[in-house]
Order: structure tokens, then sequence, then C-alpha cells
């Protein structure tokens, strides 16, 4: 495809390749860890190889002495004992929150938790030397399950807060006045014959973000501004939080976010190494940069999920549900991350998802335990609501005999509804589940895979297959500035855009959104070519630096373009008025009658007009312009939603299981989305594939596994087994032909960036459960590996089978089974 | 320190080197080459592909060593003449990346799968692919573009394109 | 992450190595294709102080034919293996199995007698080696001497390769005309085996008259299913017959547990793999 610019046809809605693409395939990048400015010294961390452990020693003088060494310090070294890191979210105003060390001076309370950081000349020897620091520990009991930590008696992870209750957050309904008691809805279920209650237990086991670009932080201290370049999703709060946190006037502080390779939530945090190059750059007065190992990152970056769903649904017996009681048990980790312990209130909202339960009720209890922290990861809450809901919904049609997609059907909310006002106060805008269910159902051929599944189960065929159903919604934009607040957020919601119209007529837009893959440069240059009228080509966007764009809140929750895309609408109209009035004024019209279209303001009934190029350099050349007005096209805009925009989609799952060994093969994937209207196809596409493989890999073959001792067992690539090409096939995805445009935004754009994450996961793990329940099988816990799918079988059999050890070093199998704290064997 | 003689995209090199610096640190820090990146410690993720004498190597699980005397050929070296290679076109054409940190890697063992098997079947594509991971695209389009790419390739397939052009002597 | 610090030598000849392995003593590493060791140095899970490159021997690398057997080079690589006229033909077994044998890359680096001298029992050659009864030659200070692949796999990474020993070549009888499958059962494409059976059949006239089976990660060592062989030996080449002697691949086993499998899933799935590789040899 090549670019050229037509301007009698919009650039919304077209398939453009990618503009960042040519530095991306050549090797032209800026990552972090590529940048070095001269006289840079190497930062090395020592972890703690303990869970849960007093430091009673420190002996830092081999490593003082090794060579290259400039030299080692501990949190009291720095004098940063008493700096704690932030939590911007209060879930209640009682929240208990640990003091979150740059370094733990005391005790260690995860594994891979920083005790103390070595600088020198080169990575190699911070290195060494760091092998060099001796440590000494007496080792604590490590808290590790999440119901222990919570009864009476249990050890505390921080003794000073007297419990390993972080905060309980609860949203009834009833009580909020936003609809019925599901106390009420239970009692009068289970005194109806008419009407069922349902419970069930759901494991969101733990995962990690795996971004493929390992953090990094360079900082250099020798300009006016400290410049800090770190591989982020979020520069802006970046630099704010560092002046909350160590009192550097954020005036004086540069972050910028140059390429960064892949976030997904995994980014969105304060870091203490972050926080430890500034401090030792400001110490030492030279550049310092930090960048973890692919094993430090597994170890050490924070997790995502990991809760234990306790659900209960209340229907009549013809299948319309009445009420949804949710209890959660959250692991935030050690402490609490920037956002951590409002990853499962953002969920709170969407555990009702399409359907129109009457009454609803969401209690979520966080909890220390002596593991790595949690926070934001794809979806962040969204995926473990979808996926509860979308399970139960299958286990209510089990329970009632019914078609897993017919039930959903006489529940969700239809076309004719919208706008539709949910359990929990939403007000969702748009939407129609028909047609994106019709259109999925087609594509997917549902009836004739019904019957195929039929034939085999008949013949009983040890290749079993099952069929899985997500029909999933979520609410993408965060955020209206007022919700947060309601909800004790420390930030806004909104995003900040600027544009600059330069003298030869090219565009500069500014934009606070950080793009680290997501394809903002091209996406908005698509926008911004349709709203001035200018070629694609012409514009240029800069964004994730603070120097270039001081004002924005980054990306994460499918905002970018919900948001930000919005925000740069909303200066590009900026635009467009102070060009009509300087054309007015230069073709001797009245304002009135100046008519904008496709880059040209026109005088109405006339064929005299100034294109909007020339009035950038008639406002550049200042010779002639109105009174009232300044010599200046140039805009900002700050936004701020009034609402969270609601796009869903079906996905279908056609999965095949080898009942001899337990192996999952998916066989098809078919998912129709409703995201309203589409800025790029390409993009769109490729966000969707993307996160389906992220959804897909929760159910089939991610989970961070700790040992008794609260060691992560599975702490590298071999063995934290993302999913190749080679264990994934080609999905079936579109986007519905008449999507119901948002109404909230002048764009009628929902988001994508989480989408296929969200929905995923459940209809792939009701796909398996769908195989396997004539069987008697009733669930799978996640990932469903071949083991715990052929285990589940013989227990449905009555055939007694072993435990499954999560936490088990295996001698064999490569160097990822070779404990890191116990080596052995030879290798060549 | 030993000594390592290179040619690295087309230049010649000799330097001095601990014995324990990995071929990929050796590109990046001492050469500068730093389109060639790191993404694990293990040899899993395949972003430090480059080819060494003709074939994909991992080079994080190469010593700069290990080097001496060879032709190594990195992402910075496969255009020619200011012309993208084939492979790389495609992953533009068909979105086959989005944070580009699994790129130069894909992009290297893609041009060697080409290599071998000039005409690869969406399984083929997958299996050879196998040893680069990527968290962003789901890699569909990873395996569209390379066999977009094995179609431009075909000789005389697209007459704007060019020869095909194989690197240090494709994979083979 | 970057491996401590090592000397780096690089022998031009075997007995050059021999002379070096024994000046570095117990402090002293092989490297070979480095596809194991390297990814080991940089995790810091080993540092020697001596690594001895035997990239620099020719006489270790490639393939020929001598008499009745196939003779590899202890250094050639895999990549070399899978495409090897001689191996498909004579060895298919061990083409077939080095072709699943991690990535691309890998296996462009990656040497046979550095896997089986690693002798991870996960790894995949070290079965193909025992079932196939392969004979390793290895060289020391005082000559050379050949041990069977029975006699080579000692222990969880333990060999009978001696102090100051290499290994230099591994000699495979042909199994012309024999059919073969390896059958490998890995939680991603890029893991190491949880299970896998190398089998090469011989079937005259619809009976199997000889049978090799040798089993991956079944135990502290690559392990020979000595039980199902005997079992298919005069049998049909039957699905039903060789299901039933498929039953005994559990014995003679030590099924490690962890994280992928528990030993019972492990011994049931030598059992399934064992039948779904015999059936593809024999068919």
């Amino acid at each position: 495809m090549t670019a050229t610019a037509d301007p009698t046809t919009l650039e919304i809605g077209k398939a453009r390749t990618r503009k960042e693409d040519a530095r991306l395939i050549t090797g032209r990048t800026k990552y972090t860890d590529s940048i070095t400015p001269h006289g840079t010294l190497h930062l090395s961390v020592v972890r703690s190889p303990l869970a849960h452990a007093t430091i009673t020693g420190i002996d830092k003088s081999a490593a003082e002495a090794a060579p290259g060494v400039i030299g080692v310090y501990t949190a009291a070294d720095l004098g940063v004992e008493a700096v704690g890191l932030p939590c911007a979210w209060p879930i209640t105003p009682d929240q208990k929150a640990p003091q979150r060390p740059l370094l733990a001076s005391k005790t260690v309370h995860f594994a891979g938790e920083g005790v103390a950081v070595v600088v020198a000349r080169t990575v190699a020897e911070a290195r060494d030397a760091a092998d060099l620091v001796e440590i000494d520990y007496d080792p604590l009991e490590p808290v590790l399950d999440m119901e222990a930590a919570i009864a009476p008696g249990a050890t505390l992870v921080h003794p000073e807060l007297e419990t390993n209750e972080s905060a309980t957050w609860v949203f009834d309904a009833g009580a909020a006045g936003t609809g019925g008691s599901v106390d009420e809805a239970i009692a009068a279920a289970e005194a109806d014959p008419d009407s069922i209650v349902l419970k069930r237990r759901f494991i969101q086991q733990r995962l990690i973000p795996a971004f493929m670009e390992p953090r990094s932080a360079v900082c250099d201290p020798s300009g006016e501004q400290i410049t800090l370049w770190a591989a982020t999703q979020v520069p802006h709060i970046l630099r704010t939080m560092t002046t909350v946190t160590l009192g550097v006037p954020e005036s004086k502080l540069r972050v910028i976010a140059p390429d960064v390779g892949g976030g997904f939530g995994g980014k969105i945090g304060v870091l203490p190494e972050e926080m430890l190059t500034v401090v030792l750059a400001q110490k030492l007065g030279k550049p310092i940069k930090w960048t973890e190992t692919r094993s430090e990152s597994l170890l050490a970056a924070h997790h995502g999920r990991d809760q234990i769903q306790d659900i209960t649904i209340t229907a009549k017996k013809d299948g319309t549900v009445t009420g949804l009681d949710v209890h959660l048990l959250a692991d935030m980790g050690a402490y609490l991350g920037l956002v951590g312990p409002g990853v499962p209130i953002l969920g709170a909202f969407m555990f009702n998802a399409i359907y129109k339960f009457p009454a609803y009720k969401f209690t979520c209890t966080n909890v220390f335990t002596t593991k790595t922290l949690t926070d934001a990861y794809r979806g962040a809450g969204r995926p473990e609501a979808t996926f509860a809901v979308e399970r139960i919904m299958d286990e209510l049609a089990v329970e009632l005999g019914r078609d897993p997609m017919e039930l959903r059907q006489q529940n969700w909310i239809k076309h004719e509804e919208f706008p539709f006002t949910t359990v929990v106060g939403l007000t969702y805008d748009t939407g129609n589940y028909e047609q994106a269910t019709d259109q999925a159902m087609e594509m997917f051929d549902y009836a004739g895979l019904r019957r195929e599944q039929e034939e085999r189960r008949k013949n009983n065929d040890p290749v079993q297959l099952g069929i899985g159903i997500s029909t999933f919604t979520e609410m993408c934009g965060l955020a209206p500035s007022r919700v947060l607040g309601s909800l004790a957020y420390g930030a806004g919601g909104w995003e900040a855009a600027s544009i600059r119209m330069l003298a030869t007529g090219k565009v500069e837009v500014i934009t606070g959104a950080s793009a680290h893959g997501q394809g903002h440069e091209t996406a908005f240059s698509q926008i911004v070519a349709d709203q001035l009228g200018v070629p694609f080509e012409d514009v240029e966007i800069l964004h994730g630096d603070t120097q270039i764009s001081p004002k924005g809140l980054d990306t994460y929750g499918s905002r970018s373009l919900a948001v930000g895309g919005i925000a740069i609408v909303k200066a590009a109209e900026k635009v467009i008025a102070k060009a009509k009035k300087l054309a007015a004024h230069l073709l001797e019209a009245s304002e009135d009658d100046i008519e904008f279209s496709g880059g040209n303001f026109t005088v109405r009934g006339t064929d005299k007009g100034k294109a909007i190029q020339e009035l950038a350099f008639a406002a550049f050349m200042a010779h002639d312009y109105p009174e009232d007005m300044e010599p200046s096209l140039d805009s900002d805009a700050v936004y701020d939603p009034e609402n969270f925009s609601y796009p869903h989609g079906t996905h279908l799952a056609a999965i095949e299981i080898d009942t001899e060994t337990g192996h999952v093969n998916l066989r098809k994937y078919v998912c129709v989305d409703d995201i309203g209207n589409v800025v790029n196809p390409l993009i769109v596409e490729g966000q969707v594939h993307g996160g389906l493989a992220q959804g897909i890999a929760q159910a089939l073959f991610e989970e961070a596994n700790y040992d008794d001792q609260g060691t992560l067992v599975n702490g590298t690539f071999v063995d934290y087994t993302l999913p190749s090409a080679a264990d994934l096939p080609s999905f079936d995805t579109a986007t519905v032909p008449n999507p119901a445009a948002a109404t909230s935004n002048p764009l009628g754009v929902k988001g994508v960036g989480e989408a296929g994450t969200i929905a995923s996961t459940p209809a792939i793990v009701n796909g398996v459960i769908d195989a396997l329940r004539h069987l008697g099988v009733t669930n799978v816990e996640m990932p469903c590996t071949s083991q715990r799918v052929w285990r589940a079988i013989q227990d449905a059999k009555g055939n007694a089978t072993q435990e499954t050890p999560i936490d088990t070093h295996s001698p064999g199998a490569g160097l990822g089974s070779i404990d890191p704290n116990n080596p052995q064997g030879e290798t060549e | 320190m030993a000594q390592v003689r290179v040619t690295v995209d087309g230049v010649n090199y000799a330097d001095d080197v601990e014995p324990r610096t990995l071929l990929v640190h050796y590109l990046r820090e001492q050469l500068g080459k730093t389109g060639t990146l790191v993404g694990c410690d293990t040899s899993n993720c395949g972003a430090c592909t480059v080819h060494l004498n003709g074939q994909s190597v991992k080079s994080c699980s190469v010593l700069a060593v290990q080097a001496d005397g060879a032709e190594v050929t990195t992402i910075e070296g496969v255009a020619r003449d200011g012309k993208l290679h084939p492979v790389q076109e495609a992953f533009n054409e068909f979105h086959a990346l989005q944070c580009g940190y699994c790129t130069p890697g894909m992009i290297m063992q893609a041009i060697d799968l080409l290599g071998d098997n000039p005409d690869p079947d969406e399984h083929e594509v997958r299996e050879g692919i196998e040893g680069n991971l990527c968290r962003c695209t789901g890699y569909q389009n990873i395996v569209r573009a390379v066999q977009g790419a094995a179609q431009a390739m075909k000789p005389g397939a697209t007459a704007d394109r060019g020869a095909p052009a194989p690197v240090a002597g494709g994979g083979n | 992450m970057i491996p401590s610090k090592f000397d780096y030598v690089k022998p031009a000849s075997v007995a050059d190595a021999i002379t070096a392995l024994q000046q570095g003593g117990d402090d002293a590493k092989i490297l070979a294709g480095g596809q194991s060791l390297i990814p080991v140095l940089r995790l810091r899970l080993a540092a020697p102080s001596v690594i001895i490159d035997l990239g620099g021997i020719a006489e270790l690398r490639g393939i020929r034919e001598d008499g009745d057997h196939i003779v590899i080079g202890a250094m050639t690589p895999y990549h070399d293996i899978i495409r090897d006229d001689l191996v498909k033909q004579h060895v298919a077994l061990l083409a077939q199995a080095t072709a699943t044998v991690a990535d691309n890359q890998v296996r462009h680096r990656g040497t046979l007698g550095g896997s089986l001298a690693h002798a991870d029992p996960a790894g995949d050659l070290g079965a193909v080696a025992l079932a196939l009864e392969a004979e390793l030659v290895i060289a020391g200070a005082s000559g050379s001497r050949t041990v069977t692949a029975k006699d080579f796999f000692v222990d969880y990474f333990t060999t009978a390769l001696g102090e100051g020993e290499i290994l230099t070549e591994i000699r495979f009888p042909k199994y012309t005309g024999w059919g073969s499958h390896y059958e490998k059962f890995n939680r991603t494409a890029q893991a190491w085996s949880m299970c896998a059976v190398a089998v090469a059949v011989k079937v005259d006239g619809g009976t199997i008259s000889e049978a090799r089976v040798g089993l991956t990660n079944m135990g502290t060592t690559p392990i020979r299913a000595a039980g199902v062989e005997a079992a298919l030996v005069g049998q049909s080449a039957s699905a039903d017959a060789i299901r039933a002697a498929a039953e005994h691949a559990t014995e003679g086993t030590a099924a490690p547990s962890d994280a992928d499998a528990a030993a019972d899933y492990r011994e049931h799935l030598a059992k399934v793999l064992t039948g779904r590789a015999v059936l593809a040899a024999a068919g």
C-alpha cells in the first residue's frame, strides 16, 4: 500500500500501514537499554532469594573491592529508608498500605525484593560485584495462601498492620439504589421451587505480563532538568510520582518514554529501580542505567490476576437471571502497587456484563501475601469479571438443560433497549449483541459443530469436541474524572492534546497518550488528516517526552483513542475555529459565511477560498490578521470523557481434546466485535489477534507457580511458557458491518486494546469443559494443561490420581528446571 | 581478553573482548548495532537472532569469540542500497509488528526460513519461527507476512520489488 | 545477564583439547554447540574457570558411512544431521527426532555430541541413541575407547565420560528399511519433552520382527523399554497388539514429577505415546 493523499476520501476507516514501522523493521529503534550517555554507570540489584526473612547482616566489603565498582549501597547508605513508593488508589478510607521501600532494610517481604545495589563501570562488573554482596537472613514463615492469610492467627506479612487484609470494598446495588438486594434475591430463590441458586468457585491464576522488552531506566543528572528515560507506559505519571516520592521538583524532571517494547499493564508503575537511578545519578553526578534481565523481570516486575472468585447466581427455572453475588479474594502480593488495589474494583462494574441482573452485590477483600506484588495486566479487573460471569452462565445453562447461547440471549440487553442503565448504575449508550452474535454463529457454523460434537460423543471418539462461548462487554476509555474521584483514585481520567500548525503547512500533533506498540502515530495521523483536511503524510505525532508533551495521563485501559483521540479532535476543532476567523478576515467575508471542507475555507456561494496551509503561513507571517485574535492557529485541548465506552462481541471457540493424553487443541476461533467506528481496520485486527493470544494463554499455557517456601519456580522463559507461533492457530476475526457507534464521543469510537484478552479466556475454558461435560467433568482450572485435563477425566471416572504438583523442580527438563538455589548437574 | 575479527553487515572489525562477552552484547555495546535486542536470558525469545555465516542463530547464546572469522548480518544490514528486504516490506504491509521488540529477530529468522523453504505453508511458517516469541501480534500477521514475502521473493513475482535478496547466503 | 569470568581456549585438535582439559582440571568446561551451556552460564548456574571450545576441531564435524555404521562427529550440528542423506536413509529416527529439538536457531548451533554429553534426561537424542544401540567413541590421554549408549548414560547429567575425556563420535548401526517414529509430547512447542518415545521397528509381512524403543524423560537417564520390545517381537503390527505391548512401557522407569507432569501422568503418557509411536513406525 502506498501512501498518497486523496482529499476526497476520508482517512478514518482506511487500512493504513503503520508509520512507526519504518524504524522498527530496520533496527533504527531507541529502546531505553539502547541509550547510553557518555560516562554511564551501571546498576545491579542484589535481590532476596527468600520470600520472608529478617535481614541480620550485610557484608559489602568484597563487592566494594571488586574491579570497576563505584559503590555498593543499602537504603541506609542512600538515606532513603523513609522513602515509600506511591500507591495512587486508596480504595477505602481505612485501606492498609504498608510502606513499599526502594530497598528492604530490616525485613524482606517477597523473593526478588531488592536489598542492596551495586554501581559499576560496566554491566558485567556490576553483576559480578552483586554476587559478592553477602546478606544474612533469618527466615520467617512465608504467607502464600490467601484464605489462610486472613484466618485468625495467620503469620502477618506486615505485623505493624495487625492484619493481612488490606481492604474490603463493597458495592451493593440494593444499598446504592441502582438495583435490588442480592441477599433478598437469594432468599427468594431458595424459597421458590421455580428458581435455582447456583454457587461456583473460580480461580484466576497468577500471571506475568511478560512484555518482550525488559524494563529499563537511564537517568542523566547533568542538565538543568534531570532526564529519566524509562521503559514505561506512563511517563507523565512517572514524572509526577517521582516528585511525590523523591521530592525532586517536577519542573526539574524530564521523563522520556522512547520506543517501549510492550507493556500490557506491566509497565504502569513507579519502580524502585527507577527511583534508585534518580537517587544515584544525583548522588554520583553521572548517568546511571538499570536494565533488568528476563529472570529478574519475571521475578520482580508486577504480576497480574490472582483472585479467588466465589460466585452465586440465582435464576428462575425458565432461565431468567434474578441475582448475582460476587465474593473475591484478591492477592496484592507483599505491597500495594501504583493502582493494584483498584484492579479488582474495576471488575466490580463488569460482572453483570451484558445481562439484565436485577440484583447484584460485589465484595472484594484485598490480601497481602509474601509474593511479588500484583497490579494491572491487560484488561485489569474486567477479564476476571467476564470470566466469572461467562463461566457461570454456562453452568446455569447446564443446570437448566438449556443451550448456553440461547440462555444468554434470553438475558442480555436487547438492541432496542439501549441506552440501558445497568444494575451497577452505568449507562451503556449503545450495543447490538444480536448482530454480533448472529454473524459469529454463522462464521463459526455453530449448528454444524454441535452436530459433530454429538457424533463424537455417540462414537466415543478419543478426540472430543467442545464449543466455548463468550459474549462479552467491557468498559473502555478510562475514564470520566468524576467517576474516578468517586472511587478515590489518585488522578483524573482526562487526556491532553496540542496541534501546532507549522509555517509550511505541516502539522505537529502532541498527545499525552504514550504508545508502546499500539500504533498511535498512524491512527492519530488519520484522525488529524480528516479533521484538518491535510495529507496523512503531513502529520507528525509527538509523544512520550515530557518536554515535548508536558501534559498527559498516558496509555492504559483502552483509553488512547476514546480519550486521547478525542482530545486531538477537540484541539483540531479549535484550530479550525481560529483558521475560520483568519480566513474570513483575509477573504473579507463574514465568519458566518465561511465553510470548511477538505482543508479549504471558502466563502459560501463563491469560488473564493484559502487552504488551511495558506492560513497557517498567513498566521506565521502575521502581516494581516484580525485585531481580536493572536497570530497563531495552534491549539490545546484537554478532554475529560463523560462516560465510558462499551465495546462488546461474541467469541466462539471449537476445542478438541485428546482424551487419552488430555491435550487441548484450539481448532477454530471466531470472534465478531462491535468496537464502534473503526479508525484503522489493520490496527484493530492486530489488537484483536494479540489480545486473543494473551487471553488464550491464560486459559491454556501460563501460570506463575510458587513453592511452599514462596519461591517462584518458573522464573525463566523455559518454564513460564508463553505460546509461540506453533502453539496457536489463525483466528477468524471480524467487526460488525454496522457498528453501534458510541454516542459518548464525536468519533463514535469505543476502544479495542483489551477486548480480545477479556473475551477469549472464558470462551476457551467453556469449550474445554463442554468437550468433557458428558464424561462428568464439571471444572478444569486454568491453565487447562494436558495434565489437568487428564486428571479431570480420571476424577470424573472415579479413578484416583496423584495431586498435580505445581511447585516441583524436575531434575531433568532443561536448564529452567535447575533450581537456582540449588544448581546441579553437568552441562555441556 | 581475546581477539575477535568479524565482518558485521559488510564492515570488518577487529576487537579485544572478554571471553565471556556474548555476541549480542559485542554487537550492541562495542559496535553500536543496537537494532539487535535482548529479550531473555535462556535463548527462548529469539529477539537477538542474527545470521552467523548465513545461518540464523541466537546471538545471546554465542560468545563473541566464537564468531571470530565469521560473517554476521544483523537487522541493520538486510536492506540493500536503501531498499528494504522483501521480508521487511511484508512486515509493514501485513502489520506483522506492534511494539517492534521481537521484530528484528523475527525478520532475521523469517529470512533464514525462506532461504530453506521458499514457499512454506502456514504450519511450516509457524514451526519455522517457533524460536521467536512475540507478545503483541498473536503471530497471525507475522505468518501472513512471511508467506507474503515468499510470494514477493519468487523469481519474477513483482517487477517493482526487484530481485529477491537472500542475505549472506540465506539459511542453507 | 552475563556469565562469570572465564578463560577461553580453542584447541585445533582433539589431542590439544584433551591437554587443555587436563590442565583445566575440575573447573574446565567443554563448549560444544553451547545452546545449553551458554544459557546456564548466563544464569550463573555454573561458573567454570576455563571454557574449552571444540568449535575449531574440524575432525569432530561430519557424517560418514563406515561399513554397516553411520558415524557422526560429536560436533556435527543438528541442522546438518536433519538434512543428511545418509542419516535420512539409514538412521531416519535420528533425523526425525533431531528435527524436534528446540528451534531452528538452536539447531544451527547445537550438536549431537553436546546433547548426549549434557545427558539431560529430558533431552530428545539420548533415547534415540539408546534405542538404536549407538556406540560412543571417547578420546582421552591414553587413547580412545568405545562405550555403548547403555553404558554411557549413568545418571542425571552424568555420563561415562571420565576426567580429561572428550566424546568424539557417535556410531549408529544402520537401520535401513526399518520403520521409525519419534513421538514427542510437550507443553508448548518450545518446551522440553514431558515424555517422548523413540521407536524403530522391522516389519516383515505384517509381523514385527525386531523392535527398538527408547523413552525420554522417564527416569534419571534415557530408558530402553525392553519390555515393550519383547512384547512386540513376533506380534502382528495391528493396533490392538501394539497397544497391548505398549502397556509394558513403564517397566523399569522412574518417572519424575514436576509441574508439567506428576509421575502417574507421565507413566500414563509413556504408554499412550509408545502405542502411537510404534503404530506410526510400523505403519
